[in-house]
């Protein structure tokens, strides 16, 4: 009796487990159909930083390494088959993947990384690479062989591994980059999971299954879908079961909503999010030229109140400076409070700005201020700026406008805009990354600001050579008190990230970026 | 000869007050004009009406229920839903004022100019016009502000205004050409002609107060329709922007994201639109039985 029972208990521990790995193991075919809530404004990688492009382009492209979202930061290769970093830190070696092909059919080879990395670093003209700062410290690409790449440093880069992992940076062909090297701006073609099949403006982006992909029985799926919806639509949508995920991010009461429809379908996963809101302002512009005008808008924000009541009803929770609250680089709550704009007695730090706006000779200052008509956060947290400015006498006219007239109204050689709402979200948390839009205009190809403070430039300078932990973070200290100061851009609150998906999507990784792990190589459908 | 005096009793008609007239006779006319009135009155002094500043953000109020402190509730920034709904007024009534006023008057001028030439002037602005009808309102609303983006005066988008009166010229322009078509065959018109009268002065001396009636008719018909479009509009992202309280745009964003947990961020801006909508056009349809002459009959 007792034997047949173990037996029978053993047969169904058995069977458990043979359900469970049968339910775990991918499964191939079928087209994962997901929400994106707006459109890419090109096709090209290097010239853009928004969801809206990458979700629906990445699958598209591989990279030379990539993030495993499944552990969030490791990196993994990619296109490098393994790779090597020399006793000093200047000299990073690659080999390549053998037998990797274009979608096109021609091989890849170590030229198209260098050519890629040549277009990153050194922009032809006419060419847009946002990554130009971010390669900076590269000295030479060399390629020994078709399936060896070296990168020499000038100096070390305490981030230049995870650079190597960057989603942005995707991989072109170096022949097609000969013949035009803007044709990555009108064309898809890469060496990603997925083939490019159309991109109907105003509906959807779609994308077949590479057959010459190089990972061996991936991709599981056949296609994909990236239907353009937002707002209300795209939830009706999610709820309805008509697209299974929307990787960007839910507000809480979108969430409450789908779970409550969805129930035991709905997967919720979150994660703090490298991602913060900052205010720009045109210092190109007057009264924006004037510190003492930035500073007083940046102290009449009341950061801490704000971030506790707005988390009820929008995507951000965290009070932060320049680098994401909790990460081990960023400064704790106690040094926070004692930068401009920071400090938890709001009035005191009102009479100051009022003060501030007196001596500027603006005490009736109004201004029209740029936003993104993406609703979350954007909407909320714009409304709620010009609440708090208006508490000091400021009046800021909100112009919502559509991702391409924001981005042109905030372009690097004529900005239109006075002061917009700005996004500041890496791929993961790193100084030299988050600290780009804080630099001189002419280092970094995202200072929308337009102001030049070789004082800040320099401690950049320090901070990323510094390869001791200690040091690094009295360095990144001095940089943001100094650029808290100056207010050329202030942080306002960070993000926190929710993904709500169906039950049957597998495979998909949430990590702190919405950037990563979004080439959809490893994702498949339980059906 | 008998003659007998006879007495012939006349009753002189009183003459009564074209308002008090009008009440009488259109009592549905008149409970909408009281309604637009009082709209209008709202509007007009919003500051000491509103019980809040429709913009103050309440961090501990946000999302609260209709009470004593928030009669209508307030919205998920704690704004007060009432307070906005009054200062909302202010842009549906002078969206849908201006649009109207806009569209009808362009639209008359087109439709006695077209009536007055005829020929082949005639036929190319009917033409044109049949070419703006063909596109629904919104849909062609929608075209303009996206073409001609924002152009705030005076803290009104001037673009948003043309959008909305835009698409009303043509039905206008019909309207008031078959009205000016016959009045054009009228001998004073012949005689104005004969006293060698420009053409500018008789359209607008001559014709165009003879067809005041149905252009009056048409205006005050159009402003439900403007309000109408100017919610549509700025719930669709594309007409005013937050914190500008607008009724349309009070119906959008956040209210549909907490329509479950404050159902009344979207129940009573919606009430404001069909209220106001359904005032003017209960006005407009009696203003036109008023004045029509053969309905009068």
């Amino acid at each position: 009796m007792k034997i047949s029972a173990l037996l029978l208990s053993l047969a169904a521990m058995l069977a458990a487990a043979g359900g469970s790995l049968a339910a775990d193991s991918p499964k191939t075919g079928g087209l994962l159909k997901f929400a994106v809530s707006a459109e890419p404004p090109n096709y090209d990688c290097h010239a853009n930083s928004s969801f809206a492009f990458i979700h629906p382009v990445r699958p598209h492209y591989s990279t030379l390494l990539k993030f495993d979202a499944a552990k969030y930061p490791a990196i993994k290769g990619d296109l490098a088959d393994s790779w090597t970093v020399s006793k000093d830190g200047l000299t990073y070696t690659f080999k390549l993947r053998k037998g990797v092909k274009f979608h096109d059919g021609s091989a890849f080879t170590s030229a198209d990384i260098k050519a890629t990395y040549d277009r990153l670093r050194n922009p032809p003209a006419g060419v847009k690479s946002l990554r130009e700062g971010t390669y900076v410290d590269i000295s030479s690409i060399d390629t020994p062989d078709p399936l060896t790449v070296v990168f020499k440093l000038k100096k070390t880069n305490a981030s230049m591994l995870a650079n190597f992992a960057s989603p942005w940076d995707c991989v072109y062909s170096a022949a097609k980059l000969k013949q035009d090297p803007r044709f990555p701006e009108r064309n898809i073609m890469g060496t990603g999971p997925f083939t490019f099949v159309e991109h109907v403006a105003g509906s959807h982006w779609t994308g077949r299954k590479f057959d010459g992909y190089f990972e061996k029985g991936k991709p599981y799926l056949n296609g994909y879908m990236a239907i353009f919806i937002s707002g209300a639509p795209m939830v009706n949508a999610l709820a309805a079961g008509e697209v299974l995920a929307e990787f960007r991010g839910h507000s809480p009461a979108d969430r409450d909503r789908l779970v409550k429809t969805l129930g035991d379908k709905a997967v919720v996963q979150d994660s703090p999010w490298v991602c913060s809101l900052v205010v720009t302002f045109n210092t190109k512009k007057k009264p924006f030229d004037d510190a003492r005008v930035r500073r007083a808008l940046s102290l009449s924000i009341d950061r801490w109140g704000g971030a506790q009541a707005l988390a009820k009803v929008a995507l951000v929770r965290h009070v932060g400076g320049v680098m994401r609250p909790g990460y081990d680089l960023a400064a704790s709550e106690k040094e926070l409070v004692q930068y401009p704009g920071f400090s938890k007695d709001i009035n005191a730090s009102r009479a100051q700005a009022k003060k501030l706006l007196q001596e500027a000779g603006v005490p009736n200052l109004s201004f029209s201020f740029t936003n993104r008509n993406v609703a979350m956060p954007y909407t909320p947290v714009g409304v709620f700026l010009i609440d708090q400015w208006r508490q000091i006498g400021v009046n800021a006219k909100h112009e919502q406008l559509e991702t391409r007239l924001y981005l042109a109204a905030m372009q690097k050689d004529k900005p239109t805009y006075d002061a917009a709402l700005d996004f500041n979200c890496d791929f993961m948390d790193e100084p030299n990354l988050a600290l780009q839009k804080y630099i001189s205009d002419d280092r970094s190809s995202i200072n929308y600001s337009g102001h030049i403070d070789r004082a800040l430039d320099e401690l950049y300078d320090k901070q990323s050579g510094e390869l001791d932990k200690k040091k690094r973070y009295a360095l990144l200290r001095e940089f943001e008190k100094r650029t808290l100061e100056q207010a050329y851009v202030v942080p306002t609150i960070w993000w926190h990230r929710t993904i709500v998906t169906h039950k049957q999507l597998k495979g998909w990784h949430i990590t702190p970026s919405h950037y990563v792990g979004q080439d959809l190589a490893d994702v498949w459908l339980d059906q | 000869m008998n003659t007998a005096a006879v007495t012939i009793t006349y009753k002189v008609p009183v003459r009564r007050h074209p308002v008090r007239l009008f009440i009488t006779q259109q009592p549905l006319g008149a409970a909408g004009l009281i309604i637009i009135v009082l709209m209008a009155i709202a509007a007009m002094f919003a500051p000491w009406v509103a019980p809040y500043d429709p913009l103050a953000i309440n961090y501990n109020a946000m999302l609260a229920r209709p009470s004593a402190e928030h009669w209508l509730g307030t919205d998920s920034f704690g704004r007060d839903v009432l307070s906005r709904i009054i200062y909302g007024a202010r842009t549906a009534l002078a969206v849908g004022f201006l649009a109207s006023f806009i569209g009808s008057t362009i639209g008359a001028i087109v439709g006695v100019v077209s009536a007055y030439f005829g020929g082949k002037t005639d036929m190319v602005i009917q033409r044109i016009m049949d070419v703006i009808l063909s596109f629904p309102i919104i849909v062609l609303a929608i075209t303009v502000v996206a073409v001609l983006g924002k152009n705030i005066v005076f803290g009104l988008d001037i673009n948003l205004v043309i959008a909305i009166g835009l698409p009303m010229v043509p039905k206008v322009a019909r309207v008031v050409r078959s009205s000016a078509l016959a009045i054009r065959e009228l001998p004073y018109i012949d005689a104005a002609r004969t006293a060698g009268f420009s053409h500018l002065r008789i359209i607008f001396r001559h014709i165009l107060p003879n067809v005041v009636a149905p252009y009056l008719i048409m205006l005050t018909a159009f402003v439900a329709q403007a309000i109408l479009a100017e919610a549509s509009l700025s719930f669709l992202g594309l007409g005013v922007t937050e914190p500008t309280p607008s009724w349309g745009l009070m119906l959008s964003g956040a209210a549909a994201d907490f329509y479950e947990q404050a159902p009344w961020m979207i129940v009573f801006p919606g009430l404001a639109i069909s209220l106001a909508v359904f005032a003017f056009n209960l006005f407009g349809d009696s203003l036109r039985d008023w004045l029509d002459p053969k309905i009068k009959l």
